[in-house]
């Protein structure tokens, strides 16, 4: 009988354990947003919300401070359609070869290349846009400054191709055969079953593998800190320095800035509404993700 | 055109973008390599940085980086694994449970940056633990926990309920179902999520700039509160020097890095390999 007890005890307590595990998870959002909400809170005692969220003018460590956040969030739109533009056709057509062209020897050996391709740290690809993209974007523009956006737009877009290939892949895998077979059997090529019938069937997960990737784009940090520089510019010109808000909040870091002064809390403002346009993408995003293909709804 | 025409036309292009893509790969690759072969030797993985190009070396960068790793992984895999097993062996069906897997999801698409900040706030300010290897750790280890959830998930949904009710047939008690049935069977997939989120912190730098590791370290730590560099923040360091020659540093500090990183995924795959063999057989 006592055996039956201390062994209800550990199952109990071991349930107990986990549970504490699990907690762990949620706290961590709990204190991200209390955090967020308490630096903002008191950072927009002193700067008003439309100050912030309208200004066009990006100047908090020189006098006369200025919290435009503007052109930070321009720098980063300019990361975010430079790199989708060149990963999302590119990512679609690689996925469409993976699922439907390729044989499957040979898929088998592309796919983990591509991989890698998701494994490189972004610190890599900054590195390889400031000693190879931009020499090279150099040799085409002579005017490419050293630190320029369209650098880091080609190396986030190469960053977030394998992930929106990967996606779309799986979005293909999911549509039936029988769909494929129907084109094929009113003497569709297989372009035209590709562009008439497996693309717009995915749509709907091919529009949720963009938003997941434009996340990506937007959190994305070292790359566009390395290549892209540290001038926060309202009007974008691709072969010059700009700055992103990921790039912002590194340059401060990387400063000795007191806790709790304006500079230490403009990390915070600005990391609040990256945490809100990357949390209100991913939930999206993954809400689309979970959806069945157009007509197999039922 | 004709539509056959356009077909083949369309056939090439796919082709053409997938093949380009795993030469971009090798681009970057022979790019890194040729940069910094001629800096890779025994002694730049024996010296400390220095600011004179030729005297410069990763040690204190490989020593950090083995320290904050082995510290990340010492409290991140307990966690996640715990976690995963909660979930997918207890947690009662529910509303609560259902926003949990939310915002555990949720968690893992966070930007490693906002990371960095909650790590600044809490660790360094709060705790006052300062820029040491530990507020370091902690940081990589919250951003980790979420990817080793998931991916142990997988691995214990993957196992088969027939392994669990053969246990209880037995009389055994949940707990000893999960540590001595489903866990070491879904082993093998458990730890290739391991060592993906593992390699993922290996390469993280902007939180641990954040959370304050420094640039340039003359000596390796030798307590969990020391001062710390690791691999990438050195790699940026260099990188982001006007001089030519640090440049060949950063390249010869990246294919370290990468060698590191690319064994860790092969151990991954071979990990994940066997498993499927001795499961079909």
């Amino acid at each position: 009988m006592k055996n039956d007890s201390t062994s209800k005890f550990i199952d109990r307590s071991f349930e107990c354990i986990l549970l504490i595990c699990v907690a762990v998870s949620v706290l961590t959002s709990a204190s991200v947003i209390a955090l967020l909400g308490k630096e903002s809170i008191s950072f927009f005692t002193e700067v008003s919300l439309s100050d912030f969220l309208f200004g066009t003018r990006w100047e908090p460590l020189l006098e006369p401070k200025r919290f435009g956040v503007l052109p930070l969030v321009a720098g980063t739109l300019f990361i975010v359609f430079g790199s989708v533009l060149i990963a999302l056709p590119a990512g679609l057509l690689v996925a469409v070869y993976l699922s439907e062209y390729s044989p499957k020897r040979l898929r088998e050996v592309l796919k983990p290349i591509i991989e890698v391709l998701a494994g490189v740290p972004t610190v890599v690809y900054g590195f390889f846009a400031l000693s190879f993209v931009t020499p090279t974007l150099k040799a085409v523009f002579p005017t490419t400054e050293i630190f320029n956006a369209l650098s880091g737009a080609v190396v986030v877009g190469i960053m977030i191709l394998p992930m929106i290939s990967s996606l779309c892949d799986d979005a293909f895998k999911a549509i039936p055969n029988s769909l494929r077979e129907g084109g094929y059997a009113v003497g569709a090529t297989k372009y035209e079953m590709v562009t008439r019938i497996l693309i717009p069937a995915s749509g709907v997960r091919i529009g949720a593998a963009l938003i997941l990737a434009v996340s990506r784009a937007i959190g994305e940090t070292m790359a566009v800190t390395l290549a892209a520089g540290a001038t926060p510019k309202l009007f974008v010109n691709p072969l010059e320095s700009i700055q992103t808000m990921t790039a912002y909040i590194v340059q401060v870091s990387l400063g000795d800035t007191p806790a709790g002064g304006i500079e230490y809390q403009t990390c915070f403002a600005v990391g609040t509404l990256l945490f809100l346009m990357t949390l209100t993408l991913n939930i999206f995003g993954a809400k689309l993700m979970k959806r069945m293909p157009v007509g197999l709804s039922s | 055109m004709t539509r056959q025409r356009k077909q083949k036309l369309f056939h090439g292009l796919c082709f053409f973008m997938t093949t380009l893509t795993v030469v971009i790969l090798a681009v970057l690759l022979t790019h890194v390599v040729m940069e910094g072969i001629e800096w890779i030797s025994f002694e730049f993985l024996d010296r400390f940085p220095s600011r004179k190009p030729h005297k410069a070396g990763i040690k204190s960068a490989l020593f950090g980086t083995l320290w904050v790793i082995s510290l990340t992984a010492f409290f991140a895999v307990p966690i996640g694994v715990a976690t995963a097993v909660y979930l997918q062996e207890y947690a009662p069906k529910n509303r609560i449970m259902e926003w949990v897997r939310i915002n555990i999801a949720n968690l893992a698409g966070m930007p490693s940056i906002i990371y960095g900040l909650l790590g600044l706030a809490i660790f360094v300010r709060f705790f006052g633990f300062e820029r040491s290897i530990l507020s370091g750790s902690l940081t990589l280890a919250l951003l980790i926990v979420p990817i080793i959830i998931i991916a142990s998930e997988g691995a214990l949904k993957s196992v088969p309920n027939s392994l669990r009710e053969a246990a209880y047939a037995m009389g055994a008690r949940k707990w000893q179902v999960v540590i001595f049935q489903v866990l070491p069977s879904a082993l093998p997939g458990i730890m290739t999520g391991i060592i993906l989120a593992i390699s993922r912190s290996v390469g993280e730098t902007a939180p641990l700039i954040i959370t304050g590791a420094l640039g340039y370290v003359a000596f390796t730590p030798e307590s969990i509160s020391d001062p710390y560099t690791v691999l990438p923040v050195q790699i940026y360091n260099w990188a982001a020097r006007p001089q030519v020659e640090f440049h060949g540093l950063a390249a010869a500090g990246i294919v370290v890095l990468l060698t590191v990183l690319l064994s860790m995924n092969l151990l991954a795959v071979i990990i994940r390999n066997k498993s499927q063999k001795t499961r079909t057989s």
